[in-house]
């Protein structure tokens, strides 16, 4: 036996951070989504690709706990190795999961930030809600994310009301990932931004997910952004999975014919 | 004549209320006892006084209060404001009760920003007017949101503000309704009270029980139950302190007002409790501006 095989089988052996079975929403009689199925393992970043309206952000949302999916399973598995499904979790553990374990970057960073106080208290918040009741090092970590998003420290005690769509969307982050989540959730992360800061904070994120090991599900229409960042893409179209796989793959080979525009830039906005 | 029935004869019910609104407030109160810190809501009643003046505290303090009781009001610490006086000829007219003005002498205490020096036995219950009850308010608007974040202890955000204290100001500047964590558990808005009077809230003997008038809410701190200021380990909780003592007694531990004494701009810094300060004079204690009538200690 080689070594690739057996590499292979340990990754295999590996249990999934996240395994989400046939989760279904519907808005009365729409659908948002239906019949999505996935596992996502530890470190690993799944985009979400698809054109508006196809049930990405529902999708997310569910995942995330922003909204309740109306069937299906979200089977988590806890650092203590228990799995339990989110869905049914008490809403006292649901919380607590996106407080600390669990990230969620919102589009809009001003859904995701307290614009009435602080950048630093923005991500000392998270410590504070965990139990940090030392302000000095509060201070220091809201200081040192706020380096690691590439804001000057000068601006610590500024309201992010202040700053530019691109560092409120990177102080959003910076908040999402002080407490070191293994999931982190983020729904066209730099969608409302110019292309100009568009690439740079895409590098950003590809830097700090990998640099925590975070699982990450992101949600994008941009199949660059998804080439960037991705391990594996799921392709959404009416609400379900028409194809999913290895990015490059998929966006290199695409087998479903509503891949197969999506690539070909048909559909592409 | 009963004072009962005397207070019936002049039109009213006992303490103004009627029975069945004083059950039902009793039960929030009871409730409040049995949950240290937990907001009850109740069916507030209209009041024939004004929102600003108490109507949450008067409530509470009509429906605790019996004939033999003895009733003390104060607001800024003193018995003769307008504020206070019209609340105890209320409960003089209304339940016929005893008034006093000496905080050893009362068994219902009545307040508005301040707790007596004088500390409070088991035998006495101290009532809280208290205008704004939700201390999550600031940051969060919405009452179902509120209640969450009190039935899950999510209470980040109440660090966040004294965060944005040092932050900004290099030091906790908050020094009145200074949030306190009541028995480990809920989070509680002592009312604008100075934070000077914090310590005094933490295991007092006596009943302490908050009414809100107009958001129709009950809380309560039972006797000895701890009631902790929320702090930094770096940036530990502190009261006010003052250079100097009363200018009138001495005292250099009570809560000081500053009182202007002339027109033409002289002041001097006083006890805020009158009552405390009065008793320290009668015993011969005396600041730098007594009145040459008072004694010096030997
Ligand atoms: N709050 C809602 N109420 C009703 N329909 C909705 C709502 N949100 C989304 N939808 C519908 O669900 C489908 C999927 O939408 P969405 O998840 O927002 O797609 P995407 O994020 O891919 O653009 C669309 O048909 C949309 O109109
Ligand atoms: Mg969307
Ligand atoms: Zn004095």
């Amino acid at each position: 036996m080689n070594l690739v095989s057996t590499a292979a089988r340990d990754l295999d052996d590996d249990p999934p951070l996240l395994s989400v079975r046939n989760l279904a929403k519907h808005y009365g009689n729409a659908l948002g989504c239906r019949a999505v199925s996935f596992d996502l393992w530890p470190g690993e970043v799944l985009g979400i690709v698809g054109e508006s309206g196809s049930g990405k952000t529902t999708l997310l949302n569910c995942l995330s706990g922003q909204i309740d999916a109306d069937g299906g399973e979200i089977l988590y598995r806890h650092r203590d190795g228990e799995v339990a499904d989110f869905r049914t979790l008490p809403e006292p553990q649901r919380r607590a999961l996106l407080r600390g374990e669990w990230g969620l970057v919102h589009q809009n960073p001003r859904d995701g930030l307290r614009l009435r106080v602080s950048a630093g208290a923005n991500i000392g918040e998270r410590l504070m809600a965990e139990g940090a009741r030392h302000y000095g090092e509060i201070r220091g970590a809201a200081m040192n994310w706020l380096s690691r998003v590439e804001i000057a420290t000068d601006r610590t005690d500024d309201l992010p009301i202040r700053f530019s769509g691109g560092m409120q969307q990177r102080l959003q982050i910076a908040r999402t990932l002080v407490t070191g989540p293994r999931l982190v959730f983020m729904d066209e992360p730099t969608g409302g931004l110019d292309v100009s800061v568009q690439a740079r904070l895409l590098d950003l994120i590809r830097g700090l997910v990998d640099e925590l090991g975070a699982a990450c599900v992101i949600v994008t229409h941009d199949l660059a952004v998804a080439r960037l960042l991705a391990h594996r893409l799921m392709v959404m179209k009416g609400g379900e999975v028409v194809e999913a796989g290895l990015t490059d793959q998929v966006l290199d080979d695409p087998h479903h014919p509503y891949t197969q525009l999506l690539v070909s830039s048909v559909l592409q906005v | 004549m009963s004072v009962a029935l005397e207070a019936e004869a002049s039109g009213y019910n006992f303490a103004y209320l009627d029975e069945q609104t004083k059950r039902m407030i009793r039960r929030a109160i009871l409730k409040a006892v049995a949950i240290p810190g937990y907001q009850v809501p109740f069916a507030g009643r209209e009041m024939p006084l004004p929102y600003g003046w108490g109507t949450g505290g008067i409530q509470v303090t009509a429906a605790v209060i019996g004939a033999d009781d003895t009733l003390k009001v104060i607001d800024q610490g003193a018995d003769d404001t307008t504020n206070a006086v019209s609340i105890r000829r209320f409960f003089q007219r209304t339940a016929g009760v005893a008034t006093t003005t000496a905080t050893t002498d009362a068994t219902v205490i009545q307040t508005r920003h301040r707790i007596p020096e004088t500390p409070l036995t088991e035998d006495q219950i101290l009532v809280y007017q208290v205008p704004i009850p939700e201390p999550l308010r600031w940051m969060e608007a919405r009452e179902s949101e509120t209640r969450k974040m009190h039935a899950l202890a999510e209470y980040g955000v109440m660090h966040v503000r004294l965060y944005e204290d040092i932050a900004h100001m290099g030091r906790i500047v908050k020094s009145y309704d200074y949030p306190v964590r009541v028995d480990g558990r809920y989070i509680m808005a002592p009312s604008p009270i100075p934070k000077f009077d914090n310590p005094k809230m933490d295991r007092m003997a006596a009943l302490q029980l908050f009414g809100a008038g107009r958001e129709k809410r009950i809380y309560a701190v039972p006797p000895y139950t701890r009631a902790e200021s929320l702090d930094f380990e770096d940036h530990p909780f502190e009261i006010q302190s003052w250079d100097d003592g009363c200018a009138l007694c001495g005292a250099i531990d009570s809560y000081l007002d500053e009182v202007v004494t002339d027109d033409k701009g002289g002041r001097m810094m006083v006890c805020s409790d009158t009552d405390h300060c009065d008793k320290r004079r009668a015993a011969g204690y005396s600041g730098p501006m007594a009145a040459p009538y008072a004694e010096t200690p030997k």
